[in-house]
């Protein structure tokens, strides 16, 4: 990602002596990225725990505010940005979806924590979906568990920056035939059916964690159990 | 104050005759599933334990069994817990519903009717409790067999093919293979899929 691609060619000493007499010199990309990076209305809705840093992040002591952010609107409607603070349960997978969906473009998502992102220590549970990626394009990912509100506050500037390197011209919201609505996945008999979306989501070659750290995953059928009657008591 | 099980045991025992149980590690074990009934209602009426508080509801598998834990608190007298185990075999597991005496058991009770499978008779509104309806199989159980969430099958794939999103070839392959066997995509314990 070109972070950098719409700095003007006006250089920026030439801008500030202008400025002193009065002329304020832009373009039309940078007021309008300088507008909607400043006036970021997330989603008031948290899943977990990280919600609980995220609201830190809304109040007096980080205040997110500072950054435009402080509007959290009740209604995707109205929404900007759709930060996934928290486990997404397979339960509530579909609900997110259909949130995302519901907001208008252009929209950005922040999968806040290690269990938005993969599903955290919960990765081998029946009932937790490994990550939101699976189903949403994800713009900053922000690992922690949870992360403190002063990593939100950076996930926040850096989507800030993603928002000033996109162009009115080059923004694919405005282009034709775009698709950015995302299928809501249904509640399976054993899952979510699909268990991904293969537009947004593949899976990798080799299981990561068990290329790094030589372990296997353990969710298949157990068969011990303890005889309570014979073992010693605790 | 813990009370002593085999104190407990010697009262059921005087003041309802016929309850068979055993002591171990200080909790009583209802022989009988359809005695729970008689003994929890002893317990909760009797004048010198008044236990009046139902604290958890919950089911172990032992592979051999299922279990049923109630712990009783009395929260007039400030004792407890009796601990009461009640077993049922694997195959269609009944035990009397407590939603009678206790209203707190009833979504004690449906959570483990939802992850163990154990029907509660006389629950007023068994219904699954975390997961949804169509769920299949009881997933705190030691035999429940979890789908491997990386590897797509056929009905992922159908899905896909009504919501107009390609899937890649070799993945399209391997789910049509899997139902040509007739098997699952499962997650095993040494992380290889099969059957």
């Amino acid at each position: 990602m070109n972070l950098t691609k719409n700095i003007s060619s006006v250089c920026d000493r030439l801008k500030g002596e202008l400025m002193k007499e009065g002329v304020f010199l832009t373009t039309l990309t940078q007021l309008y990225n300088w507008g909607r990076r400043s006036s970021v209305w997330p989603l008031q809705f948290g899943l977990a725990c990280c919600a609980i840093e995220m609201i830190a992040a809304a109040c007096a002591r980080f205040d997110i505010a500072r950054f435009g952010s402080e509007l959290f609107r009740a209604s995707p409607r109205q929404a900007d940005l759709m930060i996934i603070s928290g486990t997404v349960t397979k339960k509530m997978a579909p609900a997110v979806v259909r949130l995302y969906n519901q907001m208008p473009e252009p929209k950005y998502l922040i999968t806040m924590g290690a269990c938005a992102i993969a599903g955290g220590p919960f990765i081998d549970g029946y009932n937790v979906l490994r990550g939101i990626d699976r189903y949403l394009p994800v713009d900053v990912h922000l690992p922690g568990c949870p992360p403190r509100p002063e990593a939100l506050l950076y996930g926040l500037m850096e989507l800030q920056k993603k928002i000033d390197s996109q162009t009115i011209e080059g923004a694919e919201w405005y282009r034709k035939g775009l698709k950015r609505e995302f299928p809501v996945p249904e509640l399976g008999p054993y899952g979510l059916v699909p268990k991904y979306n293969p537009e947004v989501w593949q899976p990798r070659a080799q299981d990561s964690r068990k290329q790094k750290y030589g372990l296997p995953i353990l969710t298949g059928k157990k068969d011990k159990a303890p005889e309570l009657e014979t073992a010693p008591a605790a | 104050m813990p009370l002593l099980a085999e104190e407990v045991k010697s009262r059921i025992e005087t003041a309802e005759p016929g309850i068979a149980m055993k002591v171990f590690r200080n909790s009583i074990l209802l022989e009988k599933p359809e005695d729970l009934l008689r003994a929890a209602a002893f317990l909760k009426s009797a004048p010198d334990f008044r236990m009046d508080y139902l604290a958890s509801v919950t089911a172990v598998d032992y592979l051999k069994y299922l279990e049923s834990v109630y712990h009783l608190y009395s929260i007039e007298k400030k004792t407890g817990p009796v601990v009461l185990r009640v077993r049922v075999p694997r195959k269609d597991p009944r035990i009397p519903s407590l939603v009678g005496l206790y209203r707190g058991a009833e979504l004690q009770e449906r959570e483990n009717y939802d992850l163990f499978g154990i029907v509660y008779e006389g629950h007023p509104d068994l219904r699954r409790l975390f997961l949804w309806e169509t769920f299949e199989g009881h997933p705190l159980r030691k035999d429940y067999v979890q789908e491997d969430s990386e590897v797509l099958e056929a009905a992922d794939i159908e899905w896909l093919d009504r919501h107009g999103i390609s899937s890649p070839k070799e993945v399209r392959q391997h789910a049509l293979e899997l139902r040509k066997q007739g098997k699952r995509a499962v997650a095993e314990k040494d992380g290889k899929e099969g059957a």
